[in-house]
Parts: structure tokens; C-alpha cells; sequence
């Protein structure tokens, strides 16, 4: 099996508080958090840099990214992102969203400000479910996933198919870079027995940072980022990890949607 | 800018630029839309080199949420809206409240409920003076009765809002932003307002700033609210504002604001022609509401009627203030109707027939 080696820098990042995150365990919003904190910490942005907190797991995000921070209504954080970007050109503004947030109720100021090449990043974390709220049904959840509001399984007959926010956004003619990335560990057997790869966090450090870069020339920048809620998907962990390499990514296939400033490649 | 013959929402529009207005959102809406349409006209004009950005959002909610990120990066904000547009509104400002923001939001009020129709109405009294969207706050809310105060509330609001860090509304309504008067524009210093203890700027060489409205520590969230209570206080103590027309020697004494008060200053002139002893108390903020000087006159002995476009809004506000001393007359329209001088005279006399 290949090697792969994840640089860890000595000492804390300047970009993140010395507080405990809240997350359960099992679940990969830490790594997101400790993924941007790096990235702001590599660009040397964190002075500059504004966070809008959404509604939903990732709302207390101020309490762990040490920036500026504007907690938004659930939904709006892209209107409330783009409302300071446009007056403080100068800063770095991003957001970091849930699927319900970004594909229900906040779908119109999503389209919105990427239709307008708004400069700001948009980080959706796709966990296929509403987790703050306990478990409901997302826009995300898979076909037959039993949620508390879908308990005999989603029928996507009444409330549509799974909803492909990057391919959305792809087709939307003003962003810059659109990514599917994952944060879930993979699963590989070695002579040892199974062992957990890091090979898509690595994928998605670096599309975290293309986010920011893009945003830093000017356009609107997109990273999806599948992830697990094994509590309210009701699976151990592991078992949660291995649904979401075998099943989401089945509907959620990683890869690069759209990049037209040619960052990434 | 000297005399000029503008209609009322115009006149707001240049207010705001004059105000030194950084960032505008617009959602068209009838009968605000002259607002959005002449500060996209004045988009770019060197006159008013604070003036940043325009952006037509879609829909009422972007652009309320679009002011609250501008606001939070320390920006002159606004967006003005009518009556249905206003309930959408609600959200932001309840946000906007809590997170001590500071900016500008007109509602050129109509009929409603529901679309109801174009004509004025001042039936979102409640909503704009008591909160308006969840959880206990208020807004300040001016009322201007002329396109002469449609034209200088704007830096009146901004003043307020960036000295109470809250969010401020001018509460006009079909009428006053129709409305073509000649107006002027005083020559005024740009005001300075510093926002660097609490605006969203980047954290550089000090702590990070958070505008947050959650809270999930109960006793952390009643200190917070505390202190915008105690907030809530001192505008009530230092901000109040009204105009009180002859009322001194007055035996009967209208409450009304915005247009209704320009038609009931007419009824008081045409009494005192007449000999009647008549007068007006035309409240300029709704919140914080003129409390004090009704009480006064109540305790005088004056008789009050108060004469307002919906079924008795600002009429609950009056009776809190004078209590049981005095007998209230009401006169209220709706559906965009606005009484006449005439309608408002006969009801004065029928409140001395109840009185006596």
C-alpha cells in the first residue's frame, strides 16, 4: 500500500482558539475546522478574515476558528457574506454550511450569490441529514435513508431526489471553482488487518485552500465536503464511515466540477 | 443641495446619500420603489463619494440579510421596503436587535393586511413599534409627516442607530413618499461614527469580534438581554421626540403622526380660527413612544382624540399613557383612505357630546 504522509506542524495553529469543539465523535466538522484553521494559518490571512457562522452544527464555529465572526440566520450566511464582502472588499469572507442550511432553506441566497460571482467561499458540509435539529431529513438524504422525519425511509417520489448541490452550482455560469471533496477516512486492508487512510483529507486540505485562493482572485468558490453524522444516522462509527465511502458517494461523487481560473490544475 | 421639488421618497433617497449612505440593498415594491430606482439612478455620482455599492437583491430577505453583513463590517446600510416586504424584513431586524447592529430600514407603508392595496395606511404601527419579528426588542421608529422630514431623517436614523448600535426605521407610508413638496437639504458635516470596539473588520493586533444572537447559556443570555434592556432605557429617557402644537390653552387635544397629523394641524388652525381651543400632539418617534407629554396634558383635564390610518393601533399607546384620568375619542381609516379636516372635526365635537 502507498505511503501517505500528512505534514503536522508542532504547536497550536494560530487560527484556532484553545477551546474543545462540541462535535460528537465520530464526526469530521473538527477536521474541516482544523483544516481551514491551517489554510488561514498557511496564507497568512487570519487578520483579515471574516467568518459568517450558519444555522446548524457549525454554528458555534466561533468558539474554534480564532477570526472575526457574523453569526448568520439559518440560511442567509451567503447574503450576510456577501452584504460584508461587498463593503470590505479587502477581507477574506467565507462561510461554512450544512446541507440544509445551503439546499433548503437557504438555496436562493446560495444560487444568488454564486450567480453573481459574489467573492466569497462556501464550504457545505454534506452529512445527508439535519444534525443540530436531531436527525430530520435533508435535501441530501439518500433514497430510502430512515431519518426521524422519514421513518419508513425517504420516498423520493413525494420529496424529490437526493440533492446535487455541486452540480448545481457547476451549472451556474458565475462560479469560479466548484469541488466535491470528502473528509471521511477510507477503509483498506493491509497485511495487518484494515487501516484508515487519510488520502481524502489530503484531497480536501487542498480544496480548502483553492477556495480561499480563488476567493482571493476574485471569484465565487465552492467545496462540498461529504461527511458522517453517525449519531443521528444511528450507526457506530466506523460502520457510518463505510456507509458514507459505499453509499453517498455513490450519489455524491467526488471530483472537480468547475475550476476557471485553473487553480488546481 | 438648495431647495428642490421632490416627491417624498426621493427625498429620503438624497437624505440617505447626504447621510453619507455606503451601501444600499433594494427589493422593488410599490409605493417605496423610488427609493431603490433613484439611488441606482445616482450610482456613481462624485457628489457622493461614500456611496459604494448597489445591489438589487432577490428578494426581501436577501436584502435585509445583505444589510445585516454590511452593517456588521461597519458599513452605512439601508434597504427600504412596503408593508408585505416589511414582514419579510422581520427576520434580519429580530437578528439585527440582539447583535446590536446598526442601520437604516424604511417602510413606506400601505393597506394590508395581506397585499391589501397601494394607498396609505399605518397599520403595521404594531409591528414597527413593538418588535415586529421574534423575541423582545425594539426598533427606533421615526415618523416623518413631510417630504422635508423624509429628507433629513435618514441622518437622524444613522445618528441613532450608530449611537445605539440598533437598528433604526423610518416608518413613512404611501402618502409622505408620494408626496411632491419642495424641500431642502441643510449643509451638514458628514457625521464620524466609530465602529472599531465591534465591527466584523479582520482581527488585527486585537481579539476577535463576534455578532452572534445565540447564546446557550441561559444566564449569559438574560445579561445580554439585560443590558439592551437597560439600552432600550436610555433611549426611552434621551430620545423621544414629538411636536406639540397649541396645545397649552388647549381643551382638546389630537394625537395623531405622519400625513394624518398634517390633516389634523389643519383642523386645529381652522378651530382656532373659530375661537375653539384645539391642539396637536404629533408623535416623531412611535418607539420610544412621547409617554411623558400625554400624561401632562392628561393630568391638565385636556380631552384626547386620537385619529389614525387602521382600527386603533397607536390608540392603545395613548391610553397606557394618560390612564384612566381622561377619555380618549378615536377617529380611525383604513384601506387607504385618509380622513378629511371635515370627518376629523365632526368627531372632535362628537367627543365633547360624550364627554359631557
Amino acid at each position: 500500500m502507498s505511503q501517505l504522509i500528512l505534514k503536522v506542524k508542532a504547536g497550536r495553529l494560530k487560527s484556532l482558539t484553545e477551546n474543545l469543539t462540541h462535535y460528537c465523535a465520530g464526526c469530521e466538522h473538527g477536521t474541516l475546522t482544523r483544516l481551514i484553521a491551517s489554510a488561514m494559518d498557511d496564507m497568512g490571512i487570519r487578520e483579515r478574515t471574516v467568518m459568517v457562522d450558519s444555522v446548524g452544527c457549525s454554528v458555534l464555529a466561533y468558539n474554534y476558528i480564532s477570526c472575526d465572526h457574523v453569526v448568520a440566520p439559518h440560511g442567509r450566511a451567503p447574503a450576510v457574506a456577501a452584504g460584508l464582502k461587498r463593503v470590505r472588499p479587502d477581507l477574506m469572507v467565507f462561510t461554512v454550511q450544512g446541507d440544509g442550511d445551503a439546499a433548503s432553506i437557504g438555496l436562493l441566497e446560495l444560487i444568488y450569490a454564486a450567480k453573481r460571482s459574489t467573492p466569497i467561499t462556501v464550504f457545505l458540509v454534506n452529512n445527508a441529514i439535519y444534525g443540530m435539529t436531531g436527525g430530520q431529513m435533508a435535501p441530501t438524504s439518500l433514497q430510502g435513508q430512515v431519518t426521524t422525519t422519514t421513518p419508513f425511509g425517504r420516498d423520493v417520489a413525494l420529496t424529490g431526489t437526493e440533492f446535487d448541490t455541486s452540480k448545481l452550482l457547476a451549472g451556474i455560469d458565475g462560479t469560479a471553482y466548484v469541488k466535491r471533496s470528502s473528509l471521511v477516512l477510507t477503509e483498506l486492508s493491509s497485511p495487518r488487518g484494515k487501516v484508515y487512510t487519510i488520502k481524502n483529507i489530503l484531497d480536501a486540505k487542498k480544496s480548502v485552500e483553492t477556495a480561499f485562493q480563488v476567493q482571493a482572485m476574485g471569484g465565487f468558490a465552492f467545496v462540498e465536503l461529504l461527511s458522517t453524522c453517525s449519531v443521528n444516522w444511528k450507526m457506530p462509527i466506523l460502520e457510518a464511515k463505510r456507509y458514507a465511502n459505499e453509499q453517498m458517494i455513490k450519489k455524491y461523487p467526488l471530483g472537480l466540477f468547475k475550476d476557471t481560473f485553473g487553480v488546481e490544475k | 443641495m438648495s431647495r428642490v421639488y421632490l416627491k417624498g421618497n426621493e427625498a429620503l433617497a438624497y437624505g440617505a446619500l447626504e447621510a453619507g449612505l455606503n451601501a444600499y440593498f433594494a427589493y422593488p415594491i410599490t409605493p417605496s420603489s423610488e427609493i431603490p430606482e433613484t439611488l441606482a439612478k445616482e450610482f456613481g455620482n462624485k457628489k457622493f463619494p461614500e456611496y459604494k455599492f448597489f445591489l438589487q437583491a432577490a428578494s426581501e430577505l436577501e436584502a435585509i440579510n445583505m444589510v445585516l453583513g454590511a452593517s456588521a463590517g461597519g458599513a452605512r446600510a439601508m434597504t427600504a421596503t412596503s408593508s408585505p416586504g416589511f414582514s419579510l424584513k422581520q427576520e434580519g431586524l429580530s437578528y439585527a436587535a440582539t447583535m446590536e447592529l446598526p442601520f437604516l430600514v424604511a417602510n413606506i407603508s400601505r393597506a394590508g393586511p395581506g397585499l391589501g392595496n397601494l394607498g396609505p395606511e399605518q397599520s403595521d404601527y404594531f409591528q414597527a413599534t413593538k418588535g415586529g419579528g421574534h423575541g423582545d426588542y425594539r426598533l427606533i421608529v421615526l415618523a416623518p409627516d413631510s417630504v422635508q422630514e423624509m429628507a433629513l431623517f435618514p441622518r437622524l436614523g444613522f445618528d441613532l442607530a450608530f449611537k445605539y448600535r440598533n437598528p433604526v426605521l423610518i416608518l413613512g407610508d404611501a402618502f409622505t413618499g408620494q408626496l411632491k413638496e419642495d424641500v431642502e437639504f441643510p449643509e451638514v458635516e458628514l457625521a464620524q461614527y466609530n465602529v472599531s470596539s465591534w465591527a466584523t473588520t479582520g482581527a488585527k493586533g486585537r481579539e476577535p469580534h463576534v455578532l452572534n444572537s445565540l447564546e446557550l447559556d441561559y444566564e449569559k443570555q438574560y445579561r445580554h438581554m439585560a443590558k439592551i434592556f437597560e439600552k432600550y432605557k436610555q433611549v426611552e429617557a434621551n430620545e423621544v421626540r414629538f411636536e406639540e402644537y397649541l396645545t397649552e390653552d388647549a381643551e382638546k387635544v389630537i394625537v395623531a403622526f405622519g400625513i394624518v397629523a398634517r390633516v389634523a394641524k389643519g383642523v386645529v388652525n381652522r378651530l382656532r380660527q373659530k375661537g375653539i381651543r384645539v391642539g396637536l400632539i404629533r408623535p416623531i418617534t412611535l418607539w420610544p413612544f412621547p409617554k411623558a407629554v400625554l400624561s401632562k396634558l392628561a393630568s391638565e383635564g385636556k380631552q384626547f382624540l386620537v385619529v389614525e390610518l387602521n382600527t386603533g393601533q397607536m390608540y392603545q399607546d395613548v391610553k397606557l399613557a394618560v390612564g384612566d384620568k381622561v377619555a380618549v375619542g378615536f377617529l380611525g381609516k383604513w384601506g387607504g383612505i385618509v380622513p378629511t379636516e371635515a370627518e376629523v372635526e365632526a368627531r372632535l365635537q362628537r367627543l365633547e357630546a360624550v364627554l359631557a
